[in-house]
């Protein structure tokens, strides 16, 4: 790690140098949502549901009031009544109303945890005190959190109002399913008929949760003249902005956010929770104001994954040919209509040429937190049942599962998941670098069972701004707006110090707040390497513009007999003895040249091209414990190309790490009365260090041609993979094919059990 | 606000007497089960004792043929002492299972016992060992079987004004082998479904002569199961006498169902594990003889 390996053709893309931010992150210098301190600061806090669904009376706040310290007091009612009105957040797009709700119930509440009051006081102790002192009348009523008994018409209703959209003719009774989405190719019943193997089943898996390290907090400030401060954990900073302007109702040139170090955040950090709460007891108090999630709060009232419970029923040729695929999919988006099954229908069968194909999917409303993006979000379910079956398949008919994902495999040219035509993907390259692997065919010891999937994510491009500009000694700023949850600043610097051939040391790269620089989307879709970078490199390009004519003017000479290379600026005028101009020179001259030298690229390039990726797992089964082992892991993905190879394999790690976790042991657990039982990391088991073995990588790279230097999106695919990789994996080493997730032991045991 | 008073008492007497004053007192030996229930709010305690100043509280020392643990002794400490850990290794291993490595730091088996979890590392390891437990209160001292101080889930026979002084084990038998085993989903940093420990002795002739038999996580307390020990004694751990074994196991166990685990799981695994267990402490005890 760490040493410089440079690529043919390139100075810095493809190596590892040390990331800008490391020593700040690893001395605990740098500073976090949680360490931000504000003057005059309070501490707020909120009170939560101990009710999945209830109506709320009233709220009586007067003895909170009453308490010495207490400097504000926040319900719904401090909140603007909102139209309904589309938002775009990052990834996907949501109902502002519904934004609002999940900062503050209103009127109802629809999930154990979810806010009915906020207090600002002058310690967290009294915030805490006034909390038991605020009384809220609940009616309880029943609850629902199963996929099934939500569907049913006598269910329990979240929404009175809510009908189910993408059924015609529109549906005249509420129900719990906000969304119907449907797609078909061909005759599906026909194709299967002529089918020499069928597989069928129902595959299911439970919510589960990106479980960043770092809870959300923030700190809001807001004056009596309007104007306003927030500092926070995000994933994007302008979406903060947006969506905390649009809850209020306030012009968003008014608040500037300003993006803290974020610790972790897997698509989790792409809204807001706390911020408009912060903001009104602000607006109360006269002070700054900080909420912070505990862990506790952070399981029961952020935004989970869906669930899912899919049928699914495949059939192919003697020879391996994919003849038809027959999907239901039912997403639990929890208490809210989400961006479920739309994600899945489109990241389910696309990677495989099917003949023909029935897609149907439902979106499931539930007393569960509304869900929200998390890496890759809503594919790693769908994509769970389709690599499951295509396993059986394989093993069916007697052909290697690799070599039938080779026969059906998608090619540049074949159409594209949303119209057009596939762009230079690289999974035929991904699946063929699997087979080639020495893992592949390695001996498997007793009780080992080894499981392959494939998967693909459509990345994502999109809106970035970045400026760079030039120190008087010829050092490089590069600002954007993209925060760093992945090295991105390290692959700023990289992309600019490539452009511009200088060392990857003269570069710093700051994120700015949204006062600083102009819009960017989120960090998230795998879109920041991709566009924010191309926005890099195309302010860079205009900056050597620049200096080859500040060069041109100092030597005299036309703008056309300079060029530039190695980090200066060569005259190609034969008189003039071929002179170089070092970036140092012409910006030590700059002011007296025609003044700073600086550029700011607004880029919003939609050429970017999906990843894919294919996984191996050799898993290890207790019989008589049905415990799993993970005993060998190898990742292989198509990265386009590597700009910083560290952050790439650790993405890709990363990744496969989430998706084991989900795998094995991940699961929101509700007790019968609703509530979450297991709101902590001791009962919801994400994977610790020794339940793993080192995750191999292997990066195939195949460039995107729209981009300089080759870039596709490398963060999410990785997640999408592990889920079937390692029930195929355990399926084989237990003998018996398991499709509900998590494998934990109980249910590996009740499965070996149950084959006698 | 209401903030938890904090002694530090230096004598065992004082201890008692703070204790005695103030029925809702928690003693506090490591703390990383009552700082974590305090923060949490599932007990909100007046006045905290802390053991630590009292001399004799932190460390191992000889005590006649066997050992005597003061009640604030870190788990990694044990594993220092090289004689206990020669001499115990089934208990030294068990109490190194708990939380992670920060928190064993902290964490004492005598506070393992007190907190009174079903579901305790270092319990059912201190059973099969045969451990006693020191108890001082306004009335004297007594010493109880570990196996007998706990109840119930988080409640224990404890008196107002005792407390825990000291755990008490013998020396290890000759031809005596000890273990303890768990089963958690994940590798570590968990809480037992199932928890077994058997300490055992054999003769030169590989006859059991000696067996005492401890499940945890599976009934209300930890236990000591003595017709599991009564099936190994006498035989040489053959498949017949590891099957009675096993099925006095499974009787003894009275589990929950609950999110770590059914009912039918946990009893399975209660003879699963304890074989285990036994086939560790009986290569154990081979190498003693």
């Amino acid at each position: 790690m760490n040493a410089p390996e440079a690529k043919s053709g390139f100075r810095h893309v493809g190596t590892r140098p040390v990331r800008p931010d490391g020593i700040d992150k690893v001395t605990g210098k740098a500073i976090y949502s949680p360490d931000f301190v504000a003057p005059g600061m309070l501490q707020g806090a909120i009170l939560r549901s101990p009710h999945p669904h209830a109506r709320i009376r009233s709220i009586d706040t007067s003895k909170a009031e009453a308490l010495p310290g207490v400097k504000a007091i926040v319900t719904a009612d401090d909140f603007p009544t909102l139209k309904s009105l589309m938002v775009t957040m990052g990834e996907s797009a949501g109902n502002i109303i519904h934004v609002s709700r999940k900062c503050m119930a209103q009127g109802k509440v629809l999930y154990d945890g979810h806010a009915v009051a906020a207090v600002a006081a002058t310690s967290a102790v009294i915030a805490a005190e006034a909390l038991k002192l605020i009384e809220v009348d609940y009616e309880v009523l029943p609850h629902v959190i199963d996929i099934d008994e939500a569907m049913q018409p006598d269910a329990p209703l979240l929404h009175e109002d809510m009908v189910t959209e993408g059924v015609q003719p529109r549906p005249d009774k509420p129900s719990n399913i906000p969304t119907y989405v449907s797609k078909t190719k061909g005759d599906v019943a026909e194709a299967l008929g002529r089918a020499a193997a069928v597989v069928e089943g129902r595959y299911s898996m439970p919510m589960v949760h990106q479980g960043y390290i770092e809870p959300h907090a923030c700190v809001a400030s807001w004056n009596a003249d309007g104007q306003a401060n927030i500092w926070c954990s995000t994933q994007g900073a302008f979406v903060v902005r947006m969506l905390t302007a649009s809850v209020l109702g306030i012009s968003q040139a008014d608040i500037r956010v300003t993006p803290l170090e974020i610790g972790g955040g897997f698509g989790g950090k792409t809204t807001v929770y706390l911020e408009p709460v912060a903001m009104l007891l602000s607006r109360k108090s006269g002070r700054p104001v900080r909420l912070a999630m505990t862990r506790e709060e952070v399981f029961r009232a952020s935004g989970p994954a869906p669930g899912v419970q899919i049928d699914f029923k495949i059939g192919a040729t003697a020879d391996g040919y994919l003849l038809g695929a027959d999907l239901s999919m039912k997403y639990n988006v929890g208490a809210f209509p989400g961006n479920g099954v739309q994600v899945g229908l489109i990241t389910a069968l696309y990677h495989y040429r099917f003949e023909s194909f029935a897609m149907h999917g439902w979106n499931v409303v539930t007393n569960m937190p509304g869900i929200h993006a998390y890496r890759a979000p809503c594919a790693p379910q769908v994509n769970f049942a389709v690599e499951s079956a295509i396993d059986e398949l394989a093993y069916k008919l007697g052909i290697d599962p690799i070599e039938l994902r080779l026969k059906n495999a998608v090619v540049p040219g074949d159409p594209g998941f949303t119209g057009g035509t596939l762009g230079e993907i690289g999974f035929v390259e991904c699946l063929e670098a699997a087979k080639a692997h020495p893992h592949y065919s390695a001996p498997l010891g007793p009780n080992q069972g080894r499981g392959v999937a494939a998967s693909y994510w459509i990345n994502a491009g999109g809106p970035s701004v970045a400026a760079v500009s030039l120190a008087e000694d010829g050092s490089v700023l590069v600002t954007t707006g993209s925060p760093d949850i992945g090295g991105s600043r390290a692959s700023m610097a990289i992309m600019a110090a490539e452009t511009l051939c200088i060392p990857y040391e003269k570069v710093r790269v700051t994120i700015a707040d949204t006062s600083a620089i102009g819009f960017s989307m989120v960090t998230g879709g795998s879109r920041t390497t991709y566009a924010t970078g191309k926005a890099v490199i195309e302010a860079a390009e205009t900056i050597i513009s620049i200096m080859k004519a500040r060069a041109a003017g100092m030597w005299g000479v036309d703008v056309a007999d300079v060029a530039w290379g190695d980090g200066e600026a060569i005259c190609l005028d034969p008189a003039k003895d071929n002179q170089r101009l070092p970036i140092g020179k012409i910006a030590a001259r700059m002011n007296n040249t025609g003044g700073p030298i600086s550029a700011e690229a607004s880029v919003n390039p939609h050429d970017y091209l999906p990843a894919f990726g294919v996984h191996i797992c050799d898993s290890e089964v207790d019989p008589e414990t049905g415990q799993t082992t993970i005993v060998r892991y190898t990742a292989i993905q198509d990265v386009g190309r590597a700009i910083h190879a560290d952050y790439c394999e650790g993405q890709i790690q990363g990744g496969a790490v989430q998706g084991i976790g989900w795998a094995l042991n991940e699961a929101f657990i509700h007790d019968k009365a609703g509530r979450l039982d297991n709101p902590g990391f001791l009962d919801y088991r994400v994977p610790v260090c020794s339940d793993l073995p080192m995750i191999d990588t292997v990066m195939v790279e195949k460039p995107n041609p729209a981009h300089p230097f080759g870039v596709k999106g490398v963060g999410e695919v990785p997640i999408v993979p592990p889920l079937a990789t390692v029930a195929n994996a355990v399926s084989r080493a237990a003998g018996v094919r398991i499709r509900d997730l998590p494998l934990s032991p109980d249910r590996v045991y009740s499965a070996i059990k149950s084959k006698g | 606000m209401p903030q938890p008073g904090y002694h530090a008492p230096e004598t065992v007497q004082q201890a008692i007497a703070l204790l005695s004053k103030e029925p809702g007192a928690r003693v506090l030996a490591g703390g990383t089960d009552l700082i974590v229930q305090m923060r949490s709010g599932r007990i909100a305690s007046p006045l905290i004792v802390d053991l630590k100043r009292i001399s004799g509280m932190i460390g191992i020392r000889a005590s006649g043929d066997g050992f005597a643990i003061g009640a604030a002794t870190p788990c990694t400490a044990l594993k220092k002492d090289a004689a206990f850990a020669a001499a115990w290794p089934g208990v030294v291993e068990a109490a190194n299972l708990i939380g992670s490595v920060q928190v064993r730091n902290r964490a004492t088996m005598a506070g393992n016992l007190c907190n009174a979890s079903p579901a305790a590392d270092s319990v059912p390891a201190l059973i099969a060992a045969g451990a006693t437990c020191l108890i001082a209160g306004p009335s004297g001292e007594r010493e109880l079987p570990v196996e007998q101080l706990a109840t119930g889930p988080g409640r224990t026979g404890l008196a107002t004004g005792e407390f825990v002084v000291e755990l008490r084990l013998p020396a290890r038998p000759k031809g005596g082998g000890d273990a303890y085993l768990r089963l958690i989903p994940r590798t570590e940093m968990d809480i037992a479904v199932v928890g077994a420990g058997a300490a055992l002795v054999i003769d030169a002739a590989g006859t059991c002569t000696a067996a005492r038999i401890s499940i945890g996580a599976v009934a209300p307390t930890a236990l000591l199961v003595a017709d599991a020990g009564a099936a190994l004694v006498g035989s040489k751990f053959d498949d017949a006498a590891l099957g009675r074994m096993g099925e006095a196991v499974r009787a003894a166990c009275s589990p929950i169902d609950d999110k770590r685990g059914t009912i039918s799981y946990r009893t399975d695994m209660a003879a699963v594990i304890a074989r285990r267990a036994v086939a560790i402490a009986r290569q154990r005890a081979g190498e003693a003889n």
